[in-house]
């Protein structure tokens, strides 16, 4: 058995079902020893793409992405991949060909120091320096992606690692990192001191956030706000914890989010931050939240209380764990009345502002399709105007909804839902981004063809990075500095090109119809939606 | 504007200081000074890093740190409950005139006279951070040419040692 046997071994102990990756000579061992095993390999077209297509695997599985690139020029293009699913707290493990050990710092051919690029960007990497150490790295390295606060783990592996003789295989059963031993168990103290909170509480709120997702407790999350009755806003990374439409559910909060919910936010005496890190985009003054309110923090991670705001209640665990432990107490919260007041708040939201007749509201449309979609299914936002409109229109049903959060890395809807639709072939998988950010990873269509993970993607086409376009027309008084999108391609041609199925909506006349008949198709589909170009956020 | 100083135990491999000192530079933490050295038992470094900022910050440099994998353990040296010592050398410029008085600075200081040229020595003083600036602050009145600090190494009082990892 060889060092890339070993790897693919590994993998088969993790259980691992796909990997995304892009060959090169110095990961060829790697890929030669996948032949011999019962694992999906996705060839994808850039390898950023890759990490982004194993973070919507790991989204959506519950388990650990995995993603394959070469050395040099293959591991950097992961990085910006790395970096987004590091920034999301994405459960990832990326495997990067290196070249020879005795090579190492040499700058030989296609070398780079990709454990050191990646350094502020994994939770931890590994340079494998014996080959007889791969069971016990891959081993760490799925359960330091998979516990505690998710993220990405890197391993570098030197060519001549991978083509080394291994001893006897053998694939440790437990780990043993002294040091990482993550909370799992809330502190029963702390608990009691939430609970008397919510008891005293007369404007309790709970802002959810992806950790939930993270910790797969969308449901005792549920439980938990009916059982007590408290009202739910969430953060961007948080949508889908509650259902849109849940009486409980008053919205996201956030510059980009619904004023309601930040109302609720501001006017709570108990505020119960989960799974949240209070960044700048959710709470923008994390002082003030503090002025009149409670404020607890229950998160998986102790560093991520007390970094934007002190809270009261600091309570260290895994969200699922605590919650069940939380739902044992028989509290009631009697807050009718300031239930009644936050739906006063969302009635009287106002109306935003409908676009000229000849283009699409996106508002409307985004309405529109998720009245359409499927309970279950998942939406995929990219990174612009389009993900704030959808994080303001879709309706989450008990489906997901997913975007890059923290980073922001456009581009990531298409390699995400062909990565979601690995882990879900059944379920219907939407991708929506804009013109730019289509741009940025069109080339997956060709992955998605070739693997049979088919999406349905919707690009909104209004000729604009929109969201740049917005704030220059804002912030540099209509001065538009290279942000006008002409030259982009036909994109019915383009999905001909694919042989991908094209529809186009000029304007909301027919949109239902066309809706209808989009999502009526079998996998894959392409939609273009003719946005006014002028058209803002809010 | 607080000043702590930091202790770490860390593993003794390859890549930990520049974890360490990459989270630093990347979080922005001010750093005034770090030292490493390995332990009684060799798998084992000791860090000893001294910090600038505010409680919010120094808390969470203690957070971040203890965060990282490789890094077994780290508190914060507390001055009632340890001992620090830092070592300097200061070159300083010396004519045959001034030669004697700064020899008895010197020896007020319990400082070495480490090397001795035609018109400049070198002094060595090793001590805690208020002796070393009151030292640096009495030779202000001669040219110092150079001064080398090895930043502070320090240790808990008591008996308490490595085997607490293991």
């Amino acid at each position: 058995m060889l060092g890339a046997d070993a790897i693919a071994r590994c993998l088969l102990e993790e259980q691992v079902k796909v990997i995304f990756g892009y060959p090169g000579v110095a990961i060829c061992p790697f890929f030669n020893s996948m032949l011999s095993v019962d694992i999906d390999r996705v060839l994808v077209r850039t390898e950023q793409n890759a990490a982004h297509m194993a973070s919507g695997y790991a989204r959506i599985s519950g388990k650990v992405g995995v993603c394959v690139a070469t050395s040099g020029p293959g591991a950097t293009n992961l990085i910006t991949g790395i970096a987004t699913a590091y920034a999301d707290s994405i459960p990832l493990v990326c495997i990067t060909g290196q070249v020879n050990s005795e090579q190492l710092g040499s700058d030989v051919f296609q070398e780079a120091d990709i454990t050191g690029a990646v350094e502020s960007f994994v939770k931890y990497s590994y340079l494998v320096k014996d080959a007889d150490d791969i069971p016990r790295i891959f081993k760490e390295a799925f359960h330091i992606a998979s516990t505690g606060r998710k993220g990405p783990v890197l391993i570098d592996v030197p060519i001549d690692i991978q083509n080394a003789p291994v001893g006897k295989f053998y694939y440790p059963s437990e780990v043993n990192l002294r040091t990482y031993k993550p909370t799992v168990k809330g502190h029963v103290v702390q608990i009691k001191k939430v609970i008397k909170a919510i008891e005293k509480a007369k404007r309790p709120i709970i802002c959810a956030g992806g950790g939930i997702h993270l910790s797969n407790a969308a449901k005792e999350l549920r439980d938990f706000a009916h059982k007590c009755g408290i009202p739910v806003v969430s953060t961007l990374m948080g949508l889908g914890v509650m259902p849109t439409d849940d009486p409980l559910y008053f919205g996201m909060v956030g510059n980009n989010g619904k004023s309601y919910a930040n109302r609720a936010m501001n006017e709570s005496d108990l505020t119960i931050m989960i799974g949240a890190r209070v960044a700048d985009r959710a709470i923008s003054q994390p002082d003030l939240v503090m002025d009149n309110t409670v404020l607890v923090h229950i998160d998986v991670d102790p560093a991520e209380i007390g970094k934007n705001v002190g809270p009261h209640i600091p309570l260290v665990g895994d969200i699922k764990n605590i919650l069940e432990d939380m739902e044992k107490y028989e509290t009631d919260c009697s807050c009718g009345e300031w239930i009644d007041t936050l739906n006063e708040y969302k009635r009287n939201e106002p109306e935003r502002k409908a676009p000229r007749k000849e283009y699409v509201d996106p508002a409307k449309f985004i309405a529109m399709l998720s009245d359409k979609l499927d309970d279950d299914a998942i939406y995929v936002a990219d990174v612009g105007q389009n993900q704030m409109w959808s994080c303001g229109y879709h309706k989450v049903k008990n489906g997901r909804f997913l975007t890059s959060g923290g980073m922001g890395t456009m581009g990531y809807s298409i390699p995400a839902a062909i990565g979601a639709r690995a882990a879900a072939p059944d379920r219907q998988i939407v991708a929506v981004c804009g013109d730019g950010s289509f741009q940025m990873s069109m080339m997956e269509l060709a992955t998605m063809q070739q693997h049979k993970l088919p999406v349905k993607i919707i690009i909104f086409h209004n000729g604009y990075l929109g969201l740049v376009r917005e704030y220059q027309y804002n912030t540099y008084k209509a001065h538009y500095s290279v942000v006008d999108l002409s030259g982009s391609p036909d994109f019915g041609k383009l999905s001909a090109a694919y042989d991908v199925p094209f529809f186009r909506l000029e304007n909301m006349d027919n949109a239902s119809e066309v809706i209808d008949e989009f999502l009526s198709i079998k996998d894959p589909a392409l939609m273009e939606i003719m946005i006014d170009p002028l058209d803002v956020v809010k | 504007m607080q000043r702590k100083v930091f202790q770490l135990l860390v593993d003794n491999q390859a890549g930990v200081l520049s974890r360490i000192s990459g989270l630093f530079s990347r979080r922005g933490y001010n750093i005034e000074s770090i030292t490493a050295g390995t332990t009684s038992n060799p798998k084992y470094t000791r860090i000893t890093i001294v910090a600038n900022g505010d409680e919010a910050i120094l808390d969470q440099i203690e957070k971040q740190v203890g965060k990282l994998i490789d890094v077994r353990k780290v508190w914060e040296l507390e001055p009632e409950s340890s001992v620090y010592r830092e070592l300097i050398l200061i070159k300083i410029r010396a004519t045959d005139t001034q030669r004697q008085a700064i020899v008895s600075v010197t020896d007020i200081f319990r400082a070495k006279i480490i090397d001795v040229d035609i018109d400049s020595m070198i002094i060595e003083l090793t001590g805690n951070q208020s002796k070393i600036d009151a030292f640096i602050n009495l030779l202000k009145g001669y040219e110092i040419l150079e001064i080398a600090r090895t930043g502070i190494a320090g240790l808990t009082r008591g008996s308490e040692n490595i085997t607490i990892l293991e």
